[in-house]
């Protein structure tokens, strides 16, 4: 918002940040595109026998060293929650 | 004694695989060790120009590979070292002509004559590479504190991961403490961080390096030289000494600090 009155990022930050997306897609040979439609087949199939919010889910690569793991957040919903919802019509 | 073999590679070119291999050959060589470096960039040779020999050249990799000459006579004796020895490759052939095999018995050959065998590897991932590391003990992958630089290292780094050649180690050449003191280049920390390998050394941006290749003379000879100190502590390390890393942060002078002051604007 202040980005006027921010001192620029310096290009060292830029370049790491860069890198280590561009090197999580290479080593797993997964385009940022690839990742994303996988990411919404994971939340249809969770979704066909626990109710999820879709918004809350993350998915993302993440990397160790040279060691490359999906990693999934997926808070589910709870029973009770559920009910309450139901009846809110 | 059998010679330990060492390829020199880094996906990307122009990051000084030759600087480093004509440079860590003549370390070991100072130091006493006998060493046999080979040019392994056919079609475009190289290290025979870095090291001052292009003048002694009669026969070249592929001319031993074919039968045409002796190991010997392809052996060009260094000026200085007498214990240096350089292989030229060969410049009118392309990298067809030399097999993964070829360059396996050739270094089998020479590892009753030496202590090191260090291989300079062309830029790529293709045949040359693949060639270049197949007789290799050991890999020393260079790369510069850039993008692109980087990047191809990773790609390097995976297929020798895949080709189950062994953990590589990382050179990190061409830093420039300046500029990574005012966030404008990758550190050795971050390149590290993400290649994820272990480091072998890291050489400074020098001009020595231009000097001494114009010269025909690797600057590793030059006491005086900071990316001449940083090749010989990486030619100790590959005798297992182990050494401390230089000191690489920018001399704190006033004019720098001044310089820093006028930056921050
Ligand atoms: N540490 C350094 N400081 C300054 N110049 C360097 C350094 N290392 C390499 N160079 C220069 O970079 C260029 C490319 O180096 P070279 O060893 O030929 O790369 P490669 O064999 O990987 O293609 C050469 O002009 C060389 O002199
Ligand atoms: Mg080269």
């Amino acid at each position: 918002m202040f980005d006027f009155f921010a001192r620029k990022r310096s290009s060292a930050v830029s370049a790491k940040e860069r890198l280590q997306l561009v090197l999580v897609h290479d080593r797993t040979d997964l385009t940022p595109a690839q990742l994303e439609s996988l990411k919404d087949d994971l939340i249809k199939a969770i979704s066909k026998y626990i109710d999820i919010d879709p918004d809350a889910v993350h998915i993302d690569l993440d990397r160790e060293g040279r060691e490359q793991r999906l990693v999934a957040d997926i808070p589910l919903k709870s029973a009770a929650r559920r009910v309450a919802e139901d009846s809110d019509y | 004694m059998t010679a330990q073999v060492i390829t020199i590679t880094s996906g990307k070119g122009g990051v000084g695989k030759t600087t480093a291999t004509a440079n860590l050959s003549t370390a070991l060589a100072l130091d006493g060790a006998r060493v046999v470096c080979i040019d392994g960039d056919i079609g475009l040779r190289n290290l025979d120009v870095i090291m001052g020999l292009e003048n002694r050249v009669v026969y070249d990799i592929v001319d031993v590979i074919e039968g045409r000459c002796k190991l010997k006579q392809a052996m060009i004796r260094d000026k200085h070292l007498q214990n240096l020895y350089l292989i030229p490759a060969a410049q009118t052939r392309d990298k067809n002509a030399v097999s993964a095999a070829d360059m396996i018995r050739v270094c089998d050959d020479l590892r009753a004559e030496a202590d090191f065998v260090i291989i300079d590897s062309p830029a790529g991932i293709e045949r040359g590479f693949r060639n270049a590391i197949a007789p290799a003990d050991r890999v020393l992958v260079v790369t510069n504190p850039e993008v692109s630089a980087v990047r191809d290292a990773d790609r390097v780094v995976g297929i020798l991961e895949a080709e189950e050649k062994g953990a590589p180690a990382l050179i990190i050449n061409r830093l420039n403490p300046a500029l990574v003191k005012n966030s404008d280049m990758l550190s050795a920390e971050d390149v590290l961080d993400l290649l994820g390998i272990r480091l072998i050394g890291i050489v400074p941006e020098d001009e020595a390096v231009i000097i001494g290749s114009n010269r025909g003379a690797p600057i590793a000879s030059e006491s005086k030289s900071r990316a001449g100190q940083a090749f010989r502590n990486i030619a100790k390390r590959l005798r297992g000494e182990d050494v401390p890393f230089m000191d690489l942060t920018p001399q704190s002078g006033l004019w720098n600090a001044i310089q820093r002051l006028a930056r921050r604007k």
